[in-house]
């Protein structure tokens, strides 16, 4: 009989060998994977960072499309108007989102639960219906990335030597490994904060407010770095996202149902409020998705449906259903007392 | 005399949006519940009445005395059902559960009807306008201006002069002396739903009339819905209506300006009235 502390440590191998797998992907897999494998690890991006905001801050924000439209936009700027390089115009997208999060933060977090929800849709409608007047980028019909843009980016000559594979394959396999990175690293930074001081505050908080604020814990400073932090995530996500799509318009970009409804159902299936719930989640989602490929909106009935379920029965969802029958916890939350209990 | 007309018009798209939003704002007061799915369920209603008038072939007006009762049912057993057991302190369980819902009516609507545009045809006064001094206003719009303020002052003498009414607001005080007084918070519930389904069907018979609508309409409505609910103040019924006026003639006024600027108007409106008055214009609960 393992105990679960070794169960724990195997799951931890476990994770690391699919994640060496992962980075193998564009070496042996085909370019189509690659592709799928692209649009999951970014869904995941996305989700793990609406998890923080929703799971672990209390911002329930229907309008996370604001970051990775602007993302988009921001990249794009950079690329068309001032002839940058991709790669440093991701970073343009991530700043320019974080940016964007400072007034819109100074206009939601007035508004309370439900009405902050409103508010941060009705930002991001704001944001997509100003974008759309921005005639030097298309204006409402949007434009596409000079052709070639992608294949002359940084870095791509030498994955193509290195793989000897064609320049759009070789792309590929660049934002392939962006997206596996920019995963990664905000899955691990999301551990690492929520083990933090400030962690442990934003939990404190979420668990019971006035008790937070008597010892010291300043809910609205907490609250905003998270909305901050997590609308840079996302329109880093964002940018690479477009880099990989290559045509962005204002409906595309700025889509609820895509960047937002998607990552709620992921994050909720999966388990709000757990940091490994966004990877089954997504897991689940992908599945579904390819079984119901052929029945055309069937799969997001299917979704809504367990969505509705989940929040009904499991609140935590598939990875707290897991925890709780198995003992199996990755980067479990909680902190060990000093005292050794009895297990 | 252009911006008395379009003030006016704007006033008279007001209304619509009151009606959207009347529902709402019954059931928000009430029990705090964020219905996300409620423009869904206003196009739900909207379908409901149009399969009314092929099937018998009835004037929309009619088709949709036969399809309240039917919206009502289905909102008391969406309340029963569903949506009590998700309320309570956590905010999040209910709009994550009306959010899937809205999604599942959706797509179940595109897949039984088509995404087609759809319209209810009323007959010759749906182009029958008015001369009102100097300017000339749209017999429908007119009406379902008038049938906002109808509506919402019979919520009002249901809310503030009948046994239910008072069922209501002591449910909505406190829910539990409510439920030590002999009042069954969960059935008063499902009875405000329901009646906010009966409203959702009147707001889905002016928008079936006066446009197109398909199955992906319900959010772009829902917005306006909202924020004429949150402009207005929680549990104003009288400032829903407020604020569904003042957004209507904030996008008719920057439509007037520029008619992309319509919508974008609106919403400005929302964001600036919220910073001066975070609470709304006319806040009656205290949260």
């Amino acid at each position: 009989m393992m105990t679960n502390s070794s169960k724990s440590t195997l799951s931890r191998g476990i994770t690391a060998l699919v994640f060496l797998a992962l980075v193998f992907v564009p070496v042996i897999g085909s370019r189509a994977m690659v592709q799928d494998l692209f649009m999951v690890l970014t869904l995941l991006v996305l989700a793990l960072n609406w998890n923080m905001l929703a799971g672990f801050a209390g911002l329930v924000s229907v309008g996370q499309q604001a970051f990775v439209g602007i993302g988009a936009y921001a990249m794009f700027g950079g690329v068309i108007l001032w002839g940058w390089d991709p790669l440093p115009a991701i970073l343009l997208g991530g700043v320019a989102a974080m940016f964007l999060s400072l007034p819109i933060a100074f206009f939601t977090f007035r508004l309370n639960g439900a009405y902050f929800a409103i508010g941060t849709w009705v930002s991001a409608e704001i944001v997509r219906l100003s974008v759309a007047q921005w005639k030097a980028l298309g204006g409402g019909t949007g434009t596409s990335l000079p052709k070639g843009t992608t294949k002359d980016m940084f870095g791509v000559p030498q994955i193509k030597d290195l793989l000897g594979v064609s320049s759009s394959a070789a792309a590929d396999a660049l934002t392939y490994w962006l997206a596996l990175g920019l995963a990664v690293v905000t899955l691990l930074a999301g551990y690492v904060f929520l083990r933090s001081r400030m962690g442990l505050g934003l939990q404190a908080i979420r668990d019971n407010v006035e008790a937070a604020r008597s010892v010291g814990v300043d809910p609205l400073r907490l609250k905003a770095l998270v909305f901050v932090l997590s609308a840079f995530g996302t329109g880093l996500c964002g940018a690479l996202l477009f880099i990989q799509i290559t045509r962005v318009s204002p409906d595309a970009a700025f889509s609820v149902v895509d960047w937002t409804a998607f990552v709620i159902f992921i994050t909720v299936i999966g388990g709000i409020g757990t940091l490994p719930g966004p990877v089954v989640g997504v897991l689940v989602f992908y599945i579904l998705q390819r079984v119901l490929a052929d029945y055309g909106t069937v799969y997001l009935i299917v979704l809504g449906l367990i969505g509705i379920v989940i929040m009904l029965f499991a609140r935590k969802g598939l990875w707290g259903m897991f925890t709780e029958k198995t003992g199996i916890e990755l980067l479990p939350l909680r902190h060990k007392s000093l005292q050794r209990s009895e297990r | 005399m252009i911006w008395v007309d379009t003030i006016v018009q704007g006033i008279l798209l007001g209304g619509l949006y009151a009606l959207f939003a009347a529902g709402l704002s019954l059931v928000f007061g009430i029990m705090r519940l964020v219905n996300l799915a409620h423009g869904d369920l206003i196009v739900l209603a909207a379908f409901l009445i149009l399969t009314v008038v092929n099937l018998l072939g009835l004037n929309p007006f009619v088709a949709a005395l036969i399809a309240a009762p039917v919206m009502f049912a289905v909102g008391w057993l969406l309340q029963s059902y569903v949506l009590n057991r998700v309320l309570g302190d956590d905010i999040l369980p209910p709009l994550l559960v009306t959010f899937g819902l809205s999604v599942v009516i959706q797509n179940g609507l595109l897949e039984s009807f088509s995404a087609d545009s759809q319209k209810l045809s009323a007959g010759p006064i749906e182009a029958a306008s008015l001369p009102l001094g100097p300017i000339t206003v749209g017999v429908m719009p007119l009406l379902t201006l008038i049938s906002a303020v109808v509506v919402i002052f019979a919520l009002n003498q249901l809310f503030y002069r009948t046994k239910l009414g008072q069922a209501f607001r002591a449910t909505s005080d406190d829910a539990v002396t409510a439920g030590l007084m002999g009042i069954r918070p969960r059935n008063v519930f499902a009875i405000a739903t329901g009646i906010a389904m009966v409203v959702a069907t009147i707001a889905a018979l002016y928008l079936g009339i006066r446009a197109n609508f398909d199955p992906s309409i319900g959010p772009a409505r829902l917005i306006y819905a909202f924020e004429a609910v949150i402009i207005g103040g929680l549990g104003s019924l009288w400032g829903t209506l407020a604020g569904g006026i003042l957004i209507g003639v904030a996008q008719a006024l920057g439509a007037a300006v520029n008619p992309e600027w319509q919508i974008l108007a609106g919403h400005i409106a929302f964001v600036i009235v919220l910073l001066i008055r975070p609470r709304g214009l006319f806040p009656r609960a205290n949260d």
